[in-house]
């Protein structure tokens, strides 16, 4: 099978400090990846380098063979913060409408097309009522599920998330993380993420990246910690990793 | 009052009341959602260096304003994508030193009294001369031919510029187009409220706009109207009274507002 997302001997420096080194990864259709990291650890600047928003400067980034670049509209990204803005007025409707790639030129408004198609994004992700709302008015998890209507609104084959819970409460977090799963049924999705219960359940595979990246597909086949009761520290984890990492990897 | 729609200087200032009202409803709406009202402030005091200088070598004063402002915005627009650490000094050194300090110094130059001076600080809507009413009449073709052609870039840009930069919109550019077109805007509001007092019609119909609607062009529409609403107003007043238009026309916007806020204030109670 052909990896749909190919990262090879990247690297990367912000000025003389090197953040990633030699990072090689292969992602697969409908994987599950997570990466996690400490802070400053590189997370952040791979997913930027993935989308384009940062230029390559050794290594290469490849969407179904070819420069990830040609493929942007392939790629969903849902941002970190999404409770930017929110005096702004605009209808949850319009900002799934943003999603859109194409370059030509609209007159006022949108087609009636490109409304069903929100709307069919914002069902997807079970927010079809909320279409003529004003986003402010919506709550953190649901404004978060808007973000990824409009990422879906391509029709991409990667969702990409940067931290896609660190802006809502909890009761919101556990509708997110079951949206995510769904999804991952017909698309593959990458999330970068704090939240450890996210990469333990439902991840089948964990990239921990500080500078260098360690994968790990194993780790999830022996799962040891329940989590559905217990949200647990990053520290544990970090440690079952170190067991599994001994086992189970070759480096 | 109606007698004085006898006077062609009264119909020049109802005409570019209504024309500068839609302009600042527009505009206003688009420097308050993308956070650009400190940068406006800038443009509206730099452009009176323009005034000063064109008063002083004998140019049409819009040419001059317009020269100045639109220079102001390609220089704050270049800095806040580049350098957005320094734009508070720049911002400091365009308002006071090449807006007022070249304006005031120029208007010292130019030979003989010039009375005209304080019309630019406060406004004088009812020397609007024919000429104007073109100028006017261009730049509102001007926005809302961009508005029907690029709507939704500039509302990507302006609700989610990283997303808008990711998919593909070319954000530096209507960063820096939305701004040249609020220092023309400002020019020309400059004459009916002055440059002291743009930034009150740029923000407080606009603040009210932005709590009734729930769209981007929702704001706009209503902001036009609010502009329209306390410019007329204040202008009814201005004539019977025989006050200083600008000011009124601010004040009545200031007591509009301060009306809304104790409405909202008493409506979350």
């Amino acid at each position: 099978m052909k990896p749909i997302l190919r990262v090879e001997n990247l690297s990367f420096a912000y000025e003389k400090q090197t953040v990633l080194e030699n990072i090689n990864l292969e992602v697969f259709e409908k994987d599950f990846l997570a990466i996690i990291g400490p802070n400053g650890g590189g997370k952040s600047t791979l997913l930027k380098l993935i989308l384009g928003i940062n230029k390559i400067q050794s290594g290469d980034i490849k969407i179904q063979g070819k420069s990830s670049l040609q493929f942007l509209n392939k790629i969903g990204y849902v941002p970190q913060n999404t409770n930017v803005n929110t005096d702004f007025p605009i209808k949850t409707s319009e900002v799934v409408l943003m999603g859109r790639t194409s370059k030509k030129i609209f007159f006022f408004g949108y087609s009636k097309d490109e409304q069903q198609k929100a709307k069919e994004a914002l069902e997807k992700v079970g927010m079809k009522g909320f279409a003529n709302q004003k986003i402010g008015s919506l709550s953190g998890g649901q404004r978060q599920r808007v973000m990824i209507a409009r990422a879906l609104f391509t029709n991409p084959k990667i969702l990409l998330f940067d931290e896609p819970t660190s802006s809502i409460d909890v009761a919101g977090q556990k509708k997110i993380y079951k949206l995510l799963k769904n999804l991952s049924k017909e698309i593959t999705v990458i999330v970068v993420s704090h939240d450890l219960s996210i990469v333990l359940e439902d991840a089948t595979k964990v990239a921990y990246i500080n500078k260098t990246l360690v994968l790990h597909d194993a780790l999830l086949e022996n799962k040891k910690f329940d989590t559905k009761n217990d949200h647990f520290c990053e520290v544990e984890l970090l440690h079952m990793l170190g067991n599994s990492h001994k086992k189970s990897c070759s480096c | 009052m109606l007698d004085a729609l006898s006077y062609g200087f009264m119909q020049n200032a109802l005409i570019a009341s209504v024309l500068i009202s839609i302009i600042a409803g527009i505009i206003g709406s688009l420097v308050v959602v993308n956070r650009m009202v400190f940068l406006a402030g800038g443009i509206a005091h730099t452009s009176y260096g323009g005034i000063g200088m064109a008063i002083y070598f004998g140019i049409p004063i819009y040419l001059g304003a317009s020269l100045f402002a639109v220079g102001a915005a390609l220089l704050l627009s270049f800095i806040s994508l580049k350098q957005k650490n320094k734009m508070d000094t720049f911002i400091g050194l365009i308002w006071a030193a090449v807006g007022m300090a070249i304006g005031v110094i120029f208007v010292d130059l130019t030979p003989g009294y010039n009375v005209d001076l304080l019309s630019y600080l406060f406004g004088s809507i009812l020397a609007v001369s024919r000429d104007d009413l073109y100028f006017i009449s261009i730049l509102l073709v001007v926005i809302i031919l961009t508005l029907t052609l690029w709507y939704r870039d500039i509302l990507a840009v302006s609700y989610d510029s990283e997303y808008a930069a990711l998919r593909g919109v070319p954000v530096k550019f209507f960063y820096t187009f939305i701004l040249v077109l609020c220092a023309l805007s400002v020019v020309v509001a400059i004459k009916i409220v002055g440059l002291i007092l743009v930034i009150a019609l740029l923000t407080m119909p606009i603040y009210i706009a932005q709590k009734l609607s729930s769209t981007l062009a929702g704001m706009m529409l209503y902001s036009s109207a609010l502009s329209l609403l306390f410019t007329l107003v204040g202008l009814a007043l201005s004539y019977t009274y025989n006050l200083t238009s600008g000011a009124s026309i601010i004040l009545v916007a200031a007591f509009f507002l301060v009306v809304f806020l104790l409405i909202e204030f008493l409506h979350h109670r």
